[in-house]
């Protein structure tokens, strides 16, 4: 017998995706093979029914891979005053375990990107963020002489837990005190001899928690989970179940409503905070921040666009729909970003991009749906919402519901 | 006294539909219930300490989704979970699953008859076929054809449009389907013993026919037309049980302003030179209202609440004459652990679905011979599902209930009434049956609920415990049901109305009774219509 290492060895290796931290009993459960990629790793669409997942988030609990979320530390006695400088949000008010949602901009007031900082300790903080943005981060600390940036990706297991009963089996699991964390909080608890940090965030706009431990102890924590949740019928779901939570929960998602800055092409086919109906993040009360400038001066003459929640009549989804401004599309005020029936609220809902004036006016979506092969079109009078479709009160009750 | 708008006689999901959209209107409405608690039977109950079961009623696909919407269930506490994975039983133990996904389905109806693995493409595109037509009636007042109206006349050419729609041929397979059983419905497509019987179950679900009955394959079309979320046929359960959507509908028709009491059952409707005029409470009060609504089947209405002298000649025999013969029973389970079924894969999707003990087409048969002769069978159709696995809200953690639900069970014995014996015998048998498909399975019972034809109306009044309030067959369906000449909600007696399953579009959770009459009542008056018109006109 020869050892043959050309044999056995993968002539795509290089191009295959990598596995996450919790690859071995993801893949285990992906009956479907539904796999797609999330910044340069495997991921999963759905593992057996993508709305059965939905429900899990809906009805009991559902965990969400975040390995592939970018995870940096942001260190040092400077740490505040960069992020202060760089995110559109006043970061000073941020207090230790505590998390805020955020996003950062050009100087032309545009988005680069979106995501979550945790301030960890006393100076340190985590920035999550959907894409690498080592780069951007390294601009944001030039003239900022003590702060460290670290890419902690691959150093931390991150796993979302979001569902009614999320609650319960964190508790079955023997995390006391859990009780009192509330919304955008943080707790830390001992596990298998490392710290399991649990914030209470997630992006399903639902009851949840998002898990942090250390690599090694990644799988014990997802067999320990798993086996606490049994009974709360704990399952995991993809990106598909993720952006139903999230378009229902009325949160943007890269890519879909957020077009990043630094990769967009055209002119202005990025968005600022307040195209996104995002201006209460940003915070004029504090000192300069990146596109402080261009942000003001929108503000006051206001956005060019903006997003809105649009509760549609019928049943067929506007996935890709032109509005108009009268049924006969004299002219053309915007385009749909999602949507999607909400099988929760029984409603045909959409986030759509409509030029600000043209909010005025009536706002009809051309559909175009498909009836065993045929197309269809229908026009449909879209109302705009101001509320979210979905967010129980659960989701902020502290403390939470108990099943038992 | 306060007088009101309208008073519905009966907390059921059709009667509080009813009631919301009157209230909607403006109307001041007041739902009257005989029990202490709403629901009719759409109710969940708490029947033993931790465990909460959907006593009658127990899965939903009928639910107007229109509806749910309009009224905003939603934010009224109503969510609908769609579940998966049903599995039938034959007479020797064998299983056929059905998968949610289409390819497994495919593999495993294979491995019973690659002929019949075909041929279900072509049941379910015809089955789909006719489904689509009589969805689209559902939301719908049914025209009277002996009427010369412009509403009525614009309302038949509708639907003889529609059914033209259909193409010659299918036009007279339609007419056909709607005279045949559901056994012989089924021989023009399967081959497989298993496969006819698991498709023909739905044909004597709530029904006093058989397999081979004519008009039992209506029956099974009443039962797969509905969707959740779109996806015909699927079925789900209202999380919290099915009084979560009796609760939802309570909520928003008081969000409206309409008004409940409950531990009032009706004495009669009082009517008065022609009119109805309100209602007379078995308390001795009195509730005086423009417009009196019966959520009541038609039997009870018009032999138990109201005065043979003033009804116009005939409606009484009618009424004794409508056919609403019970014949199911139903065993609510409360059990320690998940049960473990033989030959079904022990995963969490297939192993917690729904279980339908189907047999043969034989064996269902033989059920139905029972119940003719006036006794249950020892081997009698079961169709169960295990909603705690699908809902944390109804059972203890790793507890479960089990709905069980028993074709037939006759309403009266050959031997006499039901006494609380013979009610256990017959549980007895139903537990006998399961578990030889689930060894192991009696061991895990703590608490258990029987209920058969007897129990059913005595607590929530449909007659005979009959779950549809009146058989779904031709002679009483679209403007037929409750009467010929009734069919439009609106009843012999002037101001008086009917709300229930007794009427178009007849049972099942469905809000459509109560939405329909709500629309007729409103016409009336004058009112704005606040009913909305059903989503599936673009499918």
């Amino acid at each position: 017998m020869t050892n043959e290492p050309a044999m056995s060895a993968d002539p795509f290796q290089g191009e295959r995706p990598r596995h996450t931290h919790f690859h071995e009993r993801q893949a285990a459960l992906n009956v479907r093979e539904a796999w797609s990629a999330w910044n340069g790793f495997r991921f999963a669409d759905y593992y057996y029914d993508p709305e059965y997942e939905y429900f899990c988030i809906r009805n009991f609990c559902g965990t969400y891979d975040i390995c592939p979320m970018q995870k940096y530390y942001i260190s040092g006695p400077d740490a505040a005053a960069m992020l202060d400088r760089m995110v559109t949000r006043d970061i000073k008010k941020l207090n230790v375990n505590r998390v805020t949602y955020c996003v950062w901009c050009t100087d032309e007031g545009r988005i680069v990107d979106d995501g979550t900082i945790f301030r960890i300790s006393e100076d340190t903080y985590m920035l999550t963020c959907g894409s690498p943005s080592v780069s951007w981060l390294r601009k944001s600390a030039i003239g900022f002489d003590d702060v460290t940036i670290t890419d902690m990706t691959d150093e931390i297991a991150g796993l979302s837990l979001q569902g009614p009963t999320s609650y319960s089996t964190l508790k079955a699991m023997g995390l006391e005190g859990l009780e009192t964390l509330k919304p955008f909080g943080i707790m830390r608890f001992p596990f298998n001899g490392v710290e399991l940090m649990v914030s209470r965030t997630g992006f399903t706009g639902d009851l949840g928690y998002e898990l942090w431990i250390d690599p090694s102890q990644a799988l014990a924590m997802w067999d320990a989970l798993y086996a606490a949740g049994k009974d709360f019928g704990i399952h995991p779901y993809g990106e598909t179940a993720t952006d139903m939570a999230r378009l229902e929960a009325g949160f943007i998602m890269p890519d879909m409503e957020l077009s990043e800055s630094l990769k967009t092409i055209h002119f202005e086919h990025d968005q600022s905070p307040f195209e996104l109906n995002l201006g209460w993040l940003v915070d004029f009360k504090k000192p300069h921040f990146n596109g402080r400038r261009a942000l003001l001066e929108e503000r006051e003459r206001g956005p060019k666009w903006t997003l809105v929640k649009l509760d549609i009549p019928g049943n067929k989804v506007a996935e890709g729909a032109i509005m108009y401004d009268t049924e006969d599309c004299d002219n053309e005020i915007g385009y749909v970003t999602s949507a999607m029936w909400s099988p929760s609220v029984k409603a045909n809902i959409a986030l759509a991009m409509i030029k600000t004036p043209a909010l005025k006016g009536d706002i009809w979506a051309e559909i175009y749906y498909q009836k065993e092969l045929r197309y269809y079109r229908k026009m449909a009078l879209c109302e705009v919402k101001d509320k979210p479709f979905w967010m129980p009160a659960r989701t902020r009750q502290t403390p939470p519901e108990v099943y038992s | 006294m306060k007088r009101y708008d309208a008073v519905i006689i009966g907390a059921g999901h059709n009667g509080l539909t009813n009631a919301a959209y009157l209230a909607k209107a403006g109307l001041d409405v007041m739902v009257v219930e005989k029990n202490d608690y709403i629901g009719g039977a759409a109710v969940t109950r708490e029947m033993h300490e931790g465990w909460f079961y959907s006593s009658c009623s127990y899965v939903c696909s009928m639910m107007r989704q229109a509806i749910h919407r309009d009224l905003d269930l939603a934010k009224h506490g109503l969510l609908l979970v769609p579940y998966l994975g049903t599995v039938a039983f034959g007479d020797r133990g064998e299983t056929l699953i059905e998968y949610t996904d289409e390819e497994a389905s495919y593999n495993e109806l294979k491995k019973h008859s690659p002929h019949d693995a075909d041929a279900m493409h072509r049941f379910q595109a015809d089955l789909g076929r006719y489904a689509q037509l009589i969805r689209k009636t559902l939301l719908r007042t049914p025209p009277d054809p002996s009427s010369f109206k412009p509403r009525d006349i614009k309302e038949l050419l509708w639907l003889a449009k529609e059914f033209y729609a259909l193409g010659e041929r299918e036009l007279y397979e339609y007419v056909r389907f709607f005279t045949m059983s559901a056994a012989e419905f089924l021989e023009d497509y399967f081959e497989n013993d298993l496969v006819k019987a698991a498709m023909a179950s739905p044909g004597i679900i709530g029904t006093a026919l058989g397999v081979y009955s004519p008009g039992s394959a209506y029956v099974l079309l009443h039962h797969v037309m509905g969707d959740v979320d779109g996806n015909v046929g699927a079925w789900g359960l209202a999380r919290g049980g099915m009084g979560a959507i009796s609760n939802a509908l309570c909520s928003a028709m008081k969000a409206h302003g309409g008004e409940l009491r409950t531990g009032s059952g009706v004495q009669q409707i009082l009517v008065k030179g022609g009119k109805a005029v309100g209602v007379a409470l078995e308390n001795g009060d009195e509730i005086y209202a423009d417009i009196v609504v019966s959520n009541l089947d038609a039997r009870r209405t018009f032999t138990k609440v109201m005065d043979k002298n003033d009804l116009p000649d005939g409606i009484y025999e009618r009424a004794e004459n409508f056919k609403i013969r019970g014949s199911s029973g139903k065993v609510n389970i409360a059990l320690s652990g998940m049960p473990k079924f033989n030959n079904v894969p022990d995963n969490p999707y297939i192993n917690r679905g729904g279980q339908g003990f189907v047999g043969s087409l034989e064996t269902m048969e033989r059920a139905y011979d029972c119940w003719k002769r006036g006794t249950w069978s020892d081997d009698p159709f079961i169709e169960s599902v295990i909603p705690s696995a699908w809902d944390p809200t109804v059972a203890p953690a790793g507890k479960h209930w089990m709905s069980n639900f028993i074709q037939y069970c006759p309403p009266k014995l050959a031997d006499g009434e039901w006494t609380p014996e013979k009610r256990d015998a017959f549980g007895q048998t139903v537990i006998d049956k399961i578990e030889r498909f689930s060894p192991g399975f009696k061991d895990l019972i703590v608490h258990m609920e029987v209920r058969t034809p007897h129990e059913i109306e005595n607590e929530i009044g449909l007659t005979e415990g009959n779950i549809f309030q009146g058989e779904l067959t031709i002679d009483q369906l679209l403007f037929n049901r409750p009467f010929p000449g009734y069919g439009q909600y609106r009843m012999p007696v002037k101001n008086m109305y009917m709300c229930g399953s007794s009427t178009h579009p007849g049972g099942g959770v469905s809000s459509a009774c109560g939405a329909n009459a709500a629309r007729e009542i409103l016409l009336d008056l004058k009112r704005p219509n606040t009913v909305p018109e059903d989503d599936c006109y673009d499918e």
